[in-house]
């Protein structure tokens, strides 16, 4: 809601200094939210006067048509002179009044004037357009005023031209904001000053000979005033004061007819609708459509209807969409300047229709035809109903004002009975919810601000005002008072919370998880989970891949990314190419989240009724509708893991670094991990590893490098690699709690063995023999070193590992230590085929 | 290295003289102070005292001696031997010193060389921004509460008072999830805010609760410097008995302290919200040009785009319809809640200018932000 200051002014005598971000500031308090106070032409300085065309000379020969003209400007030029002007426009005439600024002026801009030659002549000023002047983007030629101003007069005033507008983002509860009434009732509150209400108006008693009214469906629509108007002059314009504030609202003026119902609207917040009598074909009736009926709005759009659209109709059919927009075929008519004659012709006669629909009945419809208007806004919100017959007296009044209209006798006002609500209310209500002391007194007084009726003394019996269809509970009332008092007057305090219990196991360990992989040298990043088909091909996924069965947006952002990931892969590689991109060569980044898997069972999530808690049935079928959501981890990386420098040679990013990326992972989530060959896309099927949790055949992720189609399809660094883990399935059966090892301080006795095996053997099994074997003196065992070659034959490879042994209670032997590698080789040969290496 | 003790000679031997004795030793102390390294020392120290030297051939004699002679001639002859081997001693400790200083000199290396051979890491500052102010929270008692991304519309509107007609559903723009059929009817969308977890919360728990929820949130926003559609929040519920909007203006204060400092002032704004009434929203006086660029277009103020205050976020005393559909008994039991965007308080706490270099995952932007904010 656009509100003139100058406007505002009219319905609260406002102080004089006070300037738009003063009113803006006190609004603000109250709770109107405004979002931005414009200066209109604050830089604007005279003289800008009403001149006359007293001649005009075509110039030609340029590329334009150019016109030399004098303008009478009575004394505005001191001289009274006729002025000297070039224009550039050409559509005017000898004898319009058109507005004139003068050198010395400065135009919005700034922009100053000055006398000039131009075209071959002197321009001692310039006359002016729409746009030049603030008013509007409007450039199609200059203005040409109503001709009863006198040359001279100064045009700063008359146009209205230097104001200041608070735009007001209205919250859906302050639907009788949207009006100067409702903004002025809150501007008076703030200051503490009267309200002068526009809506208070002399109003006829309805009575039978008004327009015949038909109300089908008194739910839909409980109010319907109509009037009409006759003998309106066609030619009639739009006075300059109209079509100014019209304009400062927001709203483009069109003809007189439907900116006085346009002007009501803002005026009263009271949505207006002008029919054309002589073009609506017998009584108007309201009622719902019939499926499938047709309709074409004022837009020109002709709309198919449901049947739970509430229409205006006609004996013809639907002649508009109740609350949302009138229909094309009883339109106003423009005036048309019938040039032999001289007279204008269009509509003469118009009906004045003040309604109140149900605000669900219009929000449906503006929704369903994706048609809101200024109305369906209102309407939506909230229309005072007992505005509806002020609202259409003011209308008429101006009709009768300013188009030369004559008001007719008849006054339809049809009303469904509107019961007043009554809120009862603790009259210490506002004081419980604020934690401070207001007092009877104040809560009264505060609600008797804001338009309601207050009875009763500890218990208080409340009648809202009918502008303000929000006020229905308890609540409603107390935040008027608060609001009203001051949000900055209630006092802090903090509340006494019971002794707490800190982070949850799983929240410490998701905390852990980030740190260690941050320590690690991964840095975290945040991905879209939306994801398309695209994704999945480049990671090379089969058709039936069930990564490929997805939580689906009915309104994506974009067409192309429908879908919400099932891995957390192509979010973190487009992050990693991004930065690529960028010429972030060397990477590693991680990002944890969830992921989004459609149950086997999909079903539609119920909406059980909300004045009680739902059972918990309803409880299990809501949970039962939502995907599995589990939280995952992810790295990647690519180019250096370790850089090279001055100290030597660094190392390249791979598969082993992704692999001990969930060693890492793991580690943080005090689980166990063990590591087997794997095979899945998008990883490369020779260096892909497959995470388990130890003991068990729990598969909870996978880490290698990717397959080299995928990474020329995501154009990737050559051998990036990358690790996916399922946090949820990791830890699903909690951490162990670590036992404290008995550290033992008898020498260690070391003792190496390398044992060939075949290529094919995973090294993990081979360790895990050796630990077998070893039994418990073994203390550590480390892989140091892996050897291919001639000497180990064709097919093999020598691993070489370290065994660290020792006792708690005593010096080991050089027997006893030998015996124990002689039992973990032991193992080995059993289990894996391993010959021990000649030592 | 001592003489072999032979037996008596009876060979008369003579004595060696004492004036060669002297000279003996005298050319041994010589030889050692012009010893100018412990190489040339060793060769003076054979030379002086090895086997062949003189005053070791000459201690050697002392036992072939006739008895008379051996006691002072014993005398003579250690006395002399003490005395080079002492100065023997003393080069070689000063010769000792002065090699190892020039090897510690010679050893010196640039200590300013740079040594970043370990990888640096670090952790999104919208998650360390999330814990911070989670741990303000834990500290008072509050639990951390999460829930899912994908929610069912019931706890996301229904249960918080946002009716299917109601117009503030329109007013966040919501992701719908396609039901089995392929429609919008499924009853699930992306959570626009985190508030369902605090319905989940009240279902969950007996009262009192005291819930901190941070977690993702979606709304069909296009990315631009200051929107993004997938956006952090981080909300807080009170319920208890006798919990009132001054509460819930203690606790914002005490957060605002600890997140981004003392003596900045907050403007508590009415508004709407259906789930909370009344409502609230904080603005918070803009820290860098603390409301001075306030209608003064020479100093315009990026930040705060020259209004003065930023907004926190929203908040308010829960409306007793939402107590009602979390089974929460309204006539016992009043609460608050809150909500705080994290973007924005990353932005303004830390000088951000452009959203999307939270979304993008540029390291450059993540790095130093380390391990915590």
């Amino acid at each position: 809601m656009r509100v003139p200051l100058s406007w505002l002014r009219e319905y609260v005598d406002l102080p004089a200094g006070e300037t738009g971000r003063d009113v803006a500031a006190r609004l603000v308090r109250a709770g109107l939210e405004v979002e931005t106070v414009e200066q209109l032409n604050g830089d604007l300085k005279g003289p800008l006067v009403v001149g006359q065309v007293l001649s005009i000379e075509e110039l030609s020969g340029f590329k334009k048509p150019i016109r030399h003209c004098f303008v009478n400007v009575g004394d505005a030029n001191g001289t009274g002179e006729p002025q000297e002007i070039v224009c550039g426009a050409t559509n005017f005439a000898v004898g319009d009044k058109v507005v004139v600024v003068l050198p010395g002026a400065v135009l919005p801009g700034p922009f100053p004037i000055a006398a000039r030659q131009t075209y071959g002549h002197t321009s001692a000023g310039m006359i002016c357009s729409a746009r030049e002047l603030g008013m509007g983007d409007d450039h199609n030629g200059i203005i040409v005023l109503p001709p009863e101003y006198e040359p001279g007069t100064d045009a700063i005033e008359l146009l209205q031209l230097v104001d200041e507008v608070l735009d007001i983002a209205v919250t859906p509860d302050r639907g009788y904001c949207l009006s100067m009434r409702g903004v002025a009732r809150e501007a008076a509150a703030a200051y503490g000053l009267p309200l002068a209400d526009p809506a208070l108006l002399d109003v006829p008693p309805a009575n039978s000979y008004g327009y015949l009214v038909k109300v089908a469906d008194p739910v839909g629509c409980d109010r319907f005033v109509a009037r009409t108007v006759v003998g309106i002059d066609p030619g009639a314009k739009s006075p300059i004061w109209l079509q100014r504030r019209l304009q400062k609202a927001g709203i483009r003026p069109i003809s007189l007819t439907v900116d006085i119902t346009n002007y009501v609207m803002l005026e009263v917040g009271q949505p207006l609708h002008a029919y054309d009598r002589g073009r609506v074909d017998g009584p108007i009736q309201v009622r719902r459509a019939q499926e499938g009926e047709l309709l074409t709005t004022l837009d020109g759009v002709k709309r198919k209807l449901s049947a739970e659209d509430l229409l205006i109709c006609d004996n013809s059919g639907p002649i508009g969409l109740a609350g949302v927009m009138g229909g094309a075929s009883t339109e106003i008519l423009d005036a048309v300047l019938d040039p032999e004659t001289g007279e204008s012709t269009g509509s003469t006669e118009v009906i004045i229709e003040a309604a109140h629909f149900d605000s669900v009945s219009v929000a449906r419809t503006a929704k369903r035809h994706k048609l809101p208007s200024e109305a369906s806004k209102r309407f939506e919100r909230g229309v005072d109903p007992e505005a509806a017959r002020a609202a259409a007296q003011r209308a008429v009044d101006l009709l009768v004002l300013i188009a030369g209209g004559t008001a007719e006798a008849g006054v339809t006002d049809i009303a469904a009975p509107h019961p007043l609500r009554t809120i009862t209310i603790a009259a210490d209500l506002p004081d419980r919810v604020a934690g401070t002391v207001y007092g009877r007194e104040t809560v009264a007084r505060r609600l008797q601000e804001v338009g309601c009726s207050v009875a009763g003394a500890d218990v208080l019996e409340v009648t809202p005002p009918t502008w303000r269809p929000d006020l229905t509970d308890p609540y409603d009332l107390v935040e008027e008072v608060i609001r009203l008092e001051g949000y900055d007057n209630v006092p802090a305090r903090m509340p006494t919370v019971p002794p707490g219990k800190g982070l949850t196991e799983a929240q410490r360990m998701h905390r852990r998880v980030g740190v260690a992989l941050a320590a690690a040298g991964y840095v975290e990043v945040n991905n879209y989970p939306f994801v398309g088909e695209a994704a999945f091909d480049a990671l090379g996924l089969e058709k039936d891949d069930r990564r490929r069965r997805t939580v689906k947006l009915v309104n994506p952002l974009n067409d192309e990314e429908p879908a919400l990931r099932t891995t957390l892969l192509p979010g973190l590689l487009g992050a990693l190419r991004r930065n690529v991109g960028r010429g972030n060569t060397d990477l590693a980044i991680y990002e944890t989240g969830t992921v989004f898997l459609p149950k086997d069972e999909l079903s539609v999530a119920p909406r059980p009724a909300v004045d009680r808690r739902p059972t918990e049935a309803e409880l299990a079928e809501l949970d039962a509708a939502l995907p599995d959501q589990p939280r995952r981890v992810a790295v990647a990386l690519a180019g250096e893991r370790l850089p090279s420098g001055w100290w030597g040679k660094g190392a390249q990013a791979g598969w082993a670094d992704a692999v001990e990326a969930g060693r890492t992972v793991a580690r943080a989530a005090g689980v166990e991990l063990t590591v087997r060959q794997g095979q899945l896309m998008p990883w490369h099927p020779g260096r892909c590893a497959e995470l388990l949790v130890a003991g068990t055949d729990r598969v909870v992720g996978h880490a290698g490098e990717l397959h080299p189609r995928v990474v020329k399809a995501l154009g990737l660094p050559d051998r990036t690699s990358a690790m996916q883990i399922d946090l949820d399935l990791l830890t699903a059966d909690g951490a162990e709690r670590v036992t404290g090892p008995t550290v033992s301080a008898y020498p260690v006795a070391t003792q190496d063995v390398a044992l060939i095996v075949d290529s094919a053997v995973p090294a993990a099994d081979v360790e895990a023999a050796l630990r077998a074997g070893a039994g418990e003196l073994l203390e550590a065992i480390r892989l140091f070193d892996v050897f291919t070659g001639e000497q180990v034959g064709e097919g093999k490879k020598s691993l070489a590992y370290a065994l660290r042994f020792r006792a708690v209670d005593r010096t080991l032997t050089a027997d006893e230590a030998t015996a124990a590698r002689e039992a973990a080789v032991a193992e080995a040969v059993a289990r894996t085929g391993a010959v021990l290496r000649g030592v | 290295m001592s003489a072999p003790n032979k037996s008596y000679d009876p060979v008369e031997v003579e004595a060696l003289k004492p004036e060669e004795v002297e000279r003996a030793r005298d050319e041994a102390l010589a030889a050692f102070a012009a010893a100018g390294s412990l190489d040339e020392l060793k060769q003076a120290k054979v030379a002086h005292t090895g086997d062949r030297s003189a005053l070791s051939l000459a201690n050697r004699e002392i036992g072939a001696l006739p008895p008379h002679a051996k006691a002072a001639a014993g005398k003579l002859i250690g006395q002399a031997r003490g005395a080079v081997n002492q100065a023997l001693a003393r080069r070689q400790g000063e010769l000792e010193a002065e090699r190892d200083a020039r090897v510690l000199v010679e050893e010196a290396v640039d200590v300013t060389l740079p040594f970043d051979r370990a990888p640096r890491g670090a952790r999104h500052p919208l998650t360390t921004l999330a814990e911070r102010i989670e741990d303000t929270f834990v500290a008072m008692g509050y639990e951390v509460a999460e829930g899912p991304e994908v929610e069912a519309e019931w706890l996301n509107f229904d249960a918080l008072n946002l009716g299917p007609d109601h117009p503030a559903r329109s007013m966040q723009d919501t992701f719908f999830v396609q039901a089995p059929d392929g429609s919008a009817d499924s009853g699930v969308v992306l959570r626009t805010q985190t508030s369902p977890v605090q319905i989940r919360s009240m279902l969950d728990r007996e009262p009192p609760v005291y819930v901190i929820c941070p977690g993702r949130v979606y709304r069909t926003d296009e990315l631009d410097a200051t929107h993004t559609p997938v956006f952090r929040q981080l909300e807080g519920l009170a319920v208890d008995e006798g919990i009132t909007f001054a509460d819930l203006k203690g606790t914002i204060e005490l957060l605002v302290a600890k997140l981004i400092g003392d003596g900045l002032e907050l403007r508590w704004r009415p508004s709407y919200f259906p789930f909370t009434e009344p409502s609230a929203e904080i603005d918070l006086q803009c820290f860098v040009c603390r409301g001075e660029s306030i209608g003064n277009p020479d100093r315009p103020c990026r930040t705060c785009s020259s209004e003065g205050w930023i907004e926190l976020g929203g908040c308010g005393v829960v409306n007793p319809r939402v107590l009602i559909a979390a089974g929460v008994d309204p006539n016992r039991y009043s609460g608050f809640a809150f909500g705080l965007g994290l973007e924005r308080i990353l932005m303004n706490r830390h000088s951000v200018a452009d959203m999307r270099d939270m979304v993008e995952g540029d390291v450059r932007f993540t790095l130093p932000f380390g391990m915590e904010i």
